[in-house]
Parts: C-alpha cells; sequence; structure tokens
C-alpha cells in the first residue's frame, strides 16, 4: 500500500476546515519551523528530500530556494495556482480539499526564503477558489498564524491572492508574473532568472501548488519517510491525473515510477467498452503521443522514463486515446487549443499555430488533400527550436508525433 | 473620487493594500473584475475608472481588458454559458453536449437567447476533465463550475436561474 502524502482529505473528512486541519497536526510544523528552524537548515532538508517541482519541468525545489541572492531584498514567493494544462486537475483538488497544507507549504517556503509577502495566483475561472483563501487567509491572521512578528520572533509574512483572467500562458512563470504586476501575460526574456529579478524586479521563488502541499510532510515526517515512496531520482508521490477514454477517470496519487500500466488498468479500471488502447499524452495537450504498446505500458511513470518514450512527464496529465479516436481530430484539437492560447508575442508561435490550426481543420473536414499532412509537418518543423517560450515547443508536440506514428489517420481523413 | 471608488470604496482599497506603494499598476487586473461584477462586462466608462486609480493611461488599461479571455467589452447574456470542448472533454462527448444545449436554446455557440438571458460559449479546459461533460457559468464576476452534466440538467437548471433573475429585475 503507497503513502498518501497530499490527498489526505480522502482520509481525513473535513481536512478543509481550519479546526480539522490543526486537530490533525496542521501548522505544527509551521510553528516549529519559525520558532526553532534556521531558513537554510531548511532549505537543506528541503535538498536532500529530492522533491522536484510539480509543475512541469521538475526541477529540484530545494536547489531553487538557495538560488535566491541574500544581497537583493526584498525577497517573494509566489505559488503558481494557473492549473490549465487541458487534462489536469490536481491543483484544484488540493485547493478545494486539503488547502491549508498548501497554505502551511507556502509559509515554510517563504520562510525558507525569509520572504515577508507572497502571493497565490489563481487562474480566472477559479473565482470561487479564489474567494474562500481570501477567507482562509483572513481566519489564519486571525488564529496569529500569519502576520506580524510570529510567535515572538521578529518574523513577519502575509500572504495575498491574485486572481487571473482567462490565458494558459499565465502559468508560465515569467507571464504569470507579468500578469501580477498589471501587464499583458507574457513571457520575459531570460537572464534575468526570477530567481534574481522576479516579482517586482526582485528574487523570487515561483512553486506550482502540488510542489508546496508535499513540503510540510518532508518536514514533519522527514526526508527518509518522503522517499520510501518514488524512485532514488523521481521520490516522493505524484497526483497523476486520469482523463480521457479510461473508465475511471481521476487524481490518483501513486509513487513515482508507477507504471502506465498499474494507472490505466488497475486504477482507471480500463478502457471504456473494453475497447483497444491506442495512445497515450502523458502531459496533457503540451505532450507528444506516446503509442501504446505493451512497452510503453510497462514504462514507470517518473522524469527519468517517459523522455526515455519521446516524451514527457509535465504536470502529469494522462489522456488515454482509444481506437475509436482518430489522431488527425486529436490533434486538430490541441492545435487549436495552441492556437487560441499564443499570447502573440513571437512570430514563430503566433502565426505556426495559426498556420497549423488551418490546415488541421481542413483536414478533420476531410477539404484536405494529401500534401497537406506534409504542410502540416512543415510548418510545425519550423517553429520547432524558435518560439520564444515553450508554449510554442508544446504546440508542435502531438501534431509532429501524430504524423510520425500514426499518419493513416491523416491520410484517412484527407481526399484520396 | 471617480464612480468606481464610490461605488467599492472598501474593496478599491484592500486591492490598492496588496501591492507595494510604486506598483499599483498591478491592481488594473482585480479592479478590472470589480467593474464586471454588476454589469458583466467592462465599459469604457469603467476602464477610465481604472485607469485613473492606477494612474495608468486608458490604453493600457483597454489593451489588459482585450488580453484576457474571462473580460467582457461588450454586454452579452445575464448568463455567459461556458462549455468545455477541450481535448479531454472531446473524447468524452462534449461535442454533442453542446449541440444538444444549442437545440435545446435554439441558438448557435456564440449567440445569445431573444430574451437577453444565455449566452452559450465553448471555451478551453477547466481543470475538470474528470468530470465531462462540465460548463461554467459566468454571472457578472462569479464563476461557478458544473460537472457531470446532462444537456436537460443543464437547462433545468437554466430555467431555474433565468426566473430568479427575472424575478429580480421585476
Ligand atoms: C506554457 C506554460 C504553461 C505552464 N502552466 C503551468 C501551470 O498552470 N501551473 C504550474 O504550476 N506551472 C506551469 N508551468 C510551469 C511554470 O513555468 C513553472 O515552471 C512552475 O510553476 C514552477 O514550479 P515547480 O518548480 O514547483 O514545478 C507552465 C509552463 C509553461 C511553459
Ligand atoms: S512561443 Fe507563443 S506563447 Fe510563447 S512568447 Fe511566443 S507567441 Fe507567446
Ligand atoms: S478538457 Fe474539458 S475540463 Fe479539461
Amino acid at each position: 500500500m503507497s503513502e498518501i502524502f497530499l490527498l489526505r482529505h480522502r482520509e481525513i473528512p473535513g481536512l478543509n476546515q481550519l479546526r480539522t486541519y490543526t486537530a490533525n497536526g496542521g501548522f505544527e510544523t509551521w510553528m516549529q519551523a519559525v520558532k526553532t528552524q534556521k531558513p537554510a537548515d531548511i532549505i537543506q532538508i528541503v535538498k536532500d528530500s529530492g522533491l522536484r517541482g510539480r509543475g512541469g519541468a521538475g526541477f529540484p525545489t530545494g536547489m531553487k530556494w538557495a538560488f535566491l541572492p541574500n544581497n537583493i531584498w526584498p525577497h517573494y514567493v509566489v505559488a503558481n495556482a494557473d492549473e490549465s494544462e487541458p487534462g489536469t486537475f490536481k491543483d484544484r483538488e488540493i485547493l478545494e480539499l486539503n488547502p491549508f497544507q498548501f497554505l502551511e507549504g507556502l509559509m515554510i517556503s517563504s520562510f525558507a526564503v525569509q520572504a515577508h509577502d507572497s502571493y497565490i495566483y489563481f487562474r480566472g475561472e477559479f473565482a470561487e477558489i479564489y474567494r474562500k483563501f481570501e477567507d482562509r487567509i483572513r481566519e489564519l491572521e486571525e488564529k496569529g498564524f500569519i502576520g506580524e512578528k510570529l510567535f515572538g520572533t521578529d518574523y513577519s509574512l502575509h500572504l495575498h491572492c491574485v486572481l487571473g483572467a482567462g490565458a494558459y500562458i499565465c502559468g508560465e512563470e515569467t507571464a504569470l508574473l507579468e500578469s501580477i504586476e498589471g501587464r499583458l501575460g507574457q513571457p520575459r526574456l531570460r537572464p534575468p532568472f526570477p530567481a534574481v529579478a522576479g516579482l517586482f524586479e526582485k528574487p523570487t521563488v515561483i512553486n506550482n501548488v502540488e510542489t508546496l502541499t508535499n513540503i510540510p510532510i518532508i518536514l514533519s515526517k522527514g526526508v527518509a519517510y518522503f522517499r520510501s515512496q518514488g524512485t532514488d531520482k523521481s521520490p516522493g508521490t505524484k497526483i497523476f491525473c486520469l482523463s480521457g477514454r479510461v473508465k475511471k477517470p481521476g487524481n490518483y496519487e501513486l509513487p513515482l515510477g508507477t507504471t502506465f500500466r498499474e494507472l490505466i488498468y488497475g486504477h482507471g479500471e480500463g478502457i471504456l467498452n473494453d475497447a483497444q488502447i491506442k495512445a497515450i499524452m502523458p502531459a496533457g495537450a503540451s505532450s507528444s503521443l506516446i503509442p501504446a504498446t505493451e512497452q510503453a505500458l510497462d514504462t514507470p511513470m517518473d522524469y527519468e522514463s517517459v523522455p526515455a518514450l519521446g516524451a514527457q512527464l509535465g504536470s502529469a496529465s494522462v489522456i488515454i486515446l482509444d481506437e475509436t479516436i482518430n489522431i488527425a481530430d486529436l490533434v486538430n484539437s490541441t492545435v487549436h487549443f495552441f492556437m487560441h492560447e499564443s499570447c502573440g508575442k513571437c512570430t514563430p508561435c503566433r502565426e505556426g499555430t495559426y498556420w497549423m490550426s488551418h490546415i488541421t481543420q481542413r483536414i478533420v473536414e476531410g477539404k484536405a488533400s494529401k500534401p497537406d499532412i506534409d504542410l502540416l509537418k512543415s510548418v510545425a518543423t519550423q517553429m520547432q527550436g524558435n518560439c520564444f517560450c515553450a508554449l510554442g515547443e508544446f504546440s508542435i508536440m502531438a501534431p509532429l508525433s501524430g504524423i510520425e506514428k500514426f499518419r493513416a489517420d491523416f491520410e484517412a481523413r484527407v481526399e484520396k | 473620487m471617480n464612480s468606481l471608488e464610490k461605488k467599492y470604496p472598501d474593496e478599491v482599497a484592500s486591492i490598492l493594500a496588496r501591492y507595494p506603494e510604486d506598483q499599483k499598476r498591478a491592481a488594473i487586473i482585480p479592479l478590472l473584475h470589480l467593474t464586471q461584477r454588476d454589469a458583466g462586462f467592462i465599459s469604457i466608462h469603467a476602464m477610465n475608472d481604472v485607469a485613473e486609480i492606477t494612474r495608468q493611461s486608458i490604453t493600457d488599461v483597454a489593451s489588459i481588458a482585450g488580453y484576457y479571455t474571462l473580460f467582457h467589452d461588450h454586454p452579452e447574456g445575464k448568463i455567459r454559458l461556458q462549455v468545455c470542448t477541450d481535448v479531454a472533454c472531446m473524447l468524452r462527448g462534449a461535442q454533442e453536449y453542446l449541440a444538444e444545449l444549442s437545440r435545446g436554446l435554439g441558438i448557435q455557440p456564440g449567440e445569445t437567447t431573444a430574451d437577453g438571458l444565455v449566452t452559450l460559449e465553448e471555451v478551453k479546459c477547466v481543470a475538470a476533465c474528470d468530470h465531462v461533460p462540465v460548463f461554467q457559468s459566468q454571472i457578472g464576476d462569479a464563476i461557478e463550475f458544473h460537472e457531470n452534466q446532462t444537456s436537460q440538467k443543464t437547462l433545468d437548471w437554466l430555467r431555474s436561474m433565468s426566473a430568479s433573475i427575472k424575478g429580480e429585475g421585476s
């Protein structure tokens, strides 16, 4: 039986009430940290845990915190609650049902980098969640868990909520900072990196909601306990968002390194109508398509093994496709998503996603001819490596892998 | 004091208090949300108020209002019915659900019912891909999720919402 670090509300009902959270040991780690621990020691523990960012890139969290220079102040921590990758719905479950564990993680990370103001950026569609967080933060202030000179020390912390207004690109960390600052959510040129010049041009840590929710567990139960789950290079558990053509879609918290087969056929109970599985998209719409061979199904889902299949684990939004799905239709859908969400800052992505969407639309409407398949491939290839940020690069994953591995599906949609 | 400050003095003050003194520009997006609360869209007049409070140009404010999909620059139906037809939903019949709603309401996606109550829209993933079909309702500055829908369930919900909105109006 694997351990549950994150979706603890499934075992403890009412965990989204402050009362219940504190009755179950909540905020003890926080108080202990502020009263007795050195910030640098907390960073070392997080480094030792091997925790890697759950927002997509899998970057080591402790290392990220240690990057902030100690000669530029103030420091900020920003929690990324923008969750907008198609197929991803894990942060939302944490925010709704286990919000205080996330907040405790955010507070501990703020103390670790000595930030006195931290921000949570919610995607605009999370307006209700945002309102509840404003209330929860007020509650934490009233109870003295955050505020000025905490627990008789010199440390002060204030939390602030910011609501976005509908733009996938604002999940990209520098676009997110632009959006908080009241600008168009468009990525910034790096360097400087946010660790040096982030929010309001000050050193900033940006972490995903799920990443931060691990922190109280690592500190309270220790590095060894955390490392008892997952693999050596990808320790801990991960919430896998399973969607698409499976019988039981949903969030499953499992050790990193669990196989696709166990997720899809064990937890997801197999394919709808017991149809044949066709392909897997492990990282949502940004994913390359993995043909669902026996070997692919037996691959462990961690940050090292998925790239060996030519894809990424990303935020672990595992979308399942079966034999009833034509891959050209699927690609048309992902390409339209990126066309809609391209921020327009750079030409390859703005124009490329536009042209790709016209071609895929023609293909699915049966109005294309065979050379259009190669035209689609050619547009995607010209974008490759030329986009200003990762969104543009994500947009060509499904078209390129789709044409390479499922060309017959495209040919079936074009005129003979 | 402009009309936004007059109408929502506490909200405006608390929004401005969130940011450092020299970073009031950051208040633009929260203030735009506030202006949408009653009307469901952002008028030129409202943009002017936001520009004044944050000391930015109206062009800056207008470009932000135009960039984000949840901000609207013209009035539509009181209830924006936003159906997710993105990747994961498409795989589980979102298009059929949308088509049924379209028939039930007698309008195409992008259109508003004759009584001005409902605008039917398609949206991208709303992070509810395990409870398809799903729609999101945007009414003023409130957004709610409605999961595990059938077109019947949605149309019933719309009827009761419309009745209560009409009730408020009279
Ligand atoms: C186009 C794009 C969209 C992204 N969307 C999100 C998102 O919704 N949530 C998130 O946490 N990270 C997202 N990221 C990753 C962030 O840029 C950043 O790496 C992450 O928030 C860092 O946190 P972590 O180290 O805890 O994973 C996105 C990146 C890109 C390029
Ligand atoms: S790649 Fe796309 S999203 Fe990224 S900066 Fe260029 S236009 Fe914007
Ligand atoms: S794709 Fe529709 S909610 Fe995610």
